[in-house]
């Protein structure tokens, strides 16, 4: 295992680096103003749409994306395709940063958040609420994630030491390693179950507004669509962050790996808009695809998002090529993402006259949360062993 | 390396367990019933003549500040309910809005505050039960210090009803909680108590149910009694009937409520939203419940994940 991965090197304070330093420290300035003056003081939030891109990005979106190391996992420990295993670290990576970073901006979002962990405590646990499982899952997601990634973190200070900081070599890891690597399976399986039940209650928690929104996306069937988008999605992360690493950190291509990888997405898709549709069709809400408003519009547009890389890859010949691999993915996150936002805020109409859009800062925030991340990813793949080695290529 | 078929077979099935259960809910969660001894109110929008005594009243004994909508602030005027304002009473009109109750060229009000459901969605939703329903009277309340500011119950309430200090850096969530503290003493809620009309009174669910029945069979332009302040009580003024439209609101929608409505116009036009009989609380848990009913699907789809992670990650190695 040890032999796939290698830190990249170079310096991490490049140009973008230091953008996105610059990005992530306003937004906390605009976070530091919301825990002083309240959560209207920098959003536009309000009693008609209490949640807005901090909850439809930060969070639901946001943990789809990181769905890489989830998908992956099925693939390599339950498929038991062990020829992906070095695609298995920079999607864990990924997964530990975009996972982490939603629980954040959940403390962010949430109003009486000095009171967060209730939800941990039996006397208020409410199992009725798809919120509660979803936060406990994810909050137990956050955990099992670290944990998984611990064993790169135990190789990097033990085979790379000359280049990290003294703080982080100091002790001997080696115990630490060896009773990872006894128990590391059980945590894995556990990785694999709590994403497939909460990236499904992310779905089902829009079922209890009803009414509110709308017919093109009420329905029971939101648990298993954002199931499947989500494994989906997890699965182009990793195509879109390979070959983007490809490019922007100026290394060979993985393209024939990446290309067998992407001949599961056809079959995903496939399965996700038969479900889609028939459902829509059986409930007759289908007519509401032709209302010619912005919720229909946003419809199409999602569904378009997700026929297109359907198409381009039932090719072979172009699952072998980096330009249409990089595009159906890039395609199939934005579908994912479109979705997402459809689900939670396009679709949602409270009545009463109530808009939203997201305001300067709320748009900020999230940026500044974005940026850590990719930041925090640049950081550890220079310094840790998580890319695959060049000759894999 | 290549997929042992029967390992597969172990894992595909519980997950499949999951996702079956997940695509046909058939551990249906049983409606709610209505609590015997539920309280509530019966709002009739043809009695009320839009005084707005409720409204004050119902600040004046919860408390809550004033609410301004026009830039001077000099008045208490919520366009709707907000953090601040638990009741509101609104207008419907039409055209020149010339005769009362009547839905063309006329106007009518309605009043605004938590229907205090049979089976509210708050409640369903609410992650750390900060939103609870008393099993003696049915009254829907909150507890600060539970809530942990997820706004899940704002998003989940088909009425909008509650609502956020998003202008707070310690905010809490507000509604009508119908005068509980009152209702402790034996008194009635403040906006029932100071209704001189006897528009909005307060009683026995099943009472004013009856109540609201009784009202429906009345010929327009008979002189009939109406109760005023409580459905049992010695006040009662005289009133000549004026058209109903045939249904009480809340008799049977969204799965019911404690507040019900009579009206004069259709209550869609009062912006009271048309909700099925099965409540969204009953659709979201049958679902989520029959997923996760005593946690066994995912319990043995964990067994056979462990299982199937061990044996594979021991190939790899």
């Amino acid at each position: 295992m040890s032999e796939e991965s290698k830190p990249i090197g170079g310096e991490f304070l490049t140009t973008p680096f230091k953008v996105l330093a610059g990005f992530t420290l306003f937004a906390a300035v605009l976070v530091l103003i919301r825990y002083v003056m309240g959560i209207g003081a920098v959003s536009n939030l309000s009693d008609g749409y209490p949640w807005g891109i901090w909850i439809a990005y930060d969070v639901v979106a946001g943990t789809a994306i990181a769905c890489g190391g989830y998908s992956m996992a099925i693939l390599v420990y339950v498929l038991n395709k062990g020829e992906y295993h070095p695609l298995i670290r920079p999607a864990l990576l990924a997964s530990v940063f975009g996972y982490t970073l939603a629980a954040i901006s959940i403390f962010i979002d949430i109003g009486r958040y000095w009171q967060g962990y209730n939800m941990f405590l039996p006397w208020y646990a409410n199992v009725n609420s798809v919120m509660l499982e979803v936060a406990v899952c994810i909050a137990l997601y956050v955990m099992v994630l670290w944990i998984e990634f611990a064993p790169v973190f135990f190789e990097g200070v033990q085979k790379y030491k000359s280049s990290l900081p003294a703080i982080l070599t100091r002790w001997d890891v080696s115990g630490l390693q060896k009773i990872w690597s006894k128990f590391l399976f059980f945590f894995i399986a556990v990785g694999i179950l709590l994403p497939t039940m909460h990236q499904s209650s992310l779905g089902s928690l829009m079922l209890i507004a009803g009414k509110k929104l709308s017919p093109l996306w009420q329905t029971g069937f939101l648990p298993l669509l954002f199931l499947i988008s989500a494994i989906m999605m997890g699965y182009a992360i990793v195509i879109f962050e390979s070959l983007f690493s490809a490019v922007g950190l100026k290394r060979p291509k993985e393209t024939p790996m990446l290309g067998k990888l992407a001949g599961i997405m056809p079959w995903l898709i496939g399965v996700y808009l038969v479900v889609r549709v028939l459902d829509l069709i059986v409930r007759g809400a289908l007519g509401h695809a032709f209302a010619f408003n912005v919720q229909s519009l946003m419809f199409w547009i999602e569904n378009a998002l997700f026929v297109y890389p359907l198409v381009l890859l039932m090719s072979p010949e172009n699952r072998m090529k980096a330009r249409p691999l990089f595009l159906s993915a890039l395609s199939i996150l934005l579908a994912g993402l479109v979705y997402r936002f459809n689900a939670f805020l396009v679709g949602f109409d409270p009545g009463n006259g109530w808009h939203y859009f997201p305001s300067f800062g709320e748009i900020m925030i999230t940026m500044g949360i974005i940026s850590f991340e990719i930041l925090a990813y640049l950081y550890i793949v220079k310094k840790f062993p998580v890319l695959p080695k060049a000759e894999h290529a | 390396m290549e997929i042992k078929r029967r390992d597969f077979l172990k894992v595909a099935t519980a997950g499949s367990l999951m996702l079956a259960a997940n695509v046909h809910p058939s551990i249906a969660r049983e409606p709610k019933d209505r609590i015997k001894d539920a309280v509530g109110m019966l709002y009739d929008s043809t009695v009320c003549v839009g005084c707005k005594a409720c409204v004050s009243a119902c600040k004046q004994y919860n408390e809550t500040p004033t609410s301004s909508s026009s830039t001077d602030e000099l008045w208490d005027n919520p366009l709707d309910n907000d953090s601040k304002t638990y009741n509101i009473i609104k207008l419907y009109k039409e055209g020149t809005g010339a005769v009362k109750d009547r839905e063309k060229d006329g106007h009518a009000y309605v009043k605004r505050q938590c229907m205090h459901c049979v089976d509210p969605a708050c409640v369903s939703a609410c992650p750390v039960s900060a939103l609870k329903k008393s099993p003696k009277d049915g009254v829907v309340s909150y507890d600060k210090n539970a809530c942990i500011g997820c706004r899940y119950c704002q998003v989940a309430c088909p009425y909008n009803i509650p609502k956020f200090e998003f202008e707070k850096a310690f905010p809490v969530i507000r509604k009508c909680q119908l005068c509980s503290h009152r209702l402790e003493k034996g008194e009635i809620p403040a906006c029932c108590q100071f209704c001189p009309t006897g528009a909005c009174i307060f009683g026995k669910v099943v009472d004013l149910l009856a109540e609201a029945k009784k009202r429906l069979a009345y010929k327009p332009g008979e002189l009939r009694k109406y109760p005023v302040e409580r459905l049992v009580g010695n006040q009662v003024t005289e009133r000549v009937v004026t058209p109903y439209v045939q249904n009480v609101y809340g008799e049977k929608e969204g799965g019911g409520t404690q507040v019900l409505y009579l009206t004069g116009v259709p209550s869609e036009k009062l912006g009271l939203p048309a909700l099925e009989e099965t409540s969204d609380a009953k659709r979201s848990e049958t679902i989520q419940h029959t997923i996760y009913k005593g946690m066994i699907a995912p319990i043995l789809f964990l067994g056979g994940l462990v299982y199937v992670v061990h044996k594979n990650t021991k190939d790899h190695k």
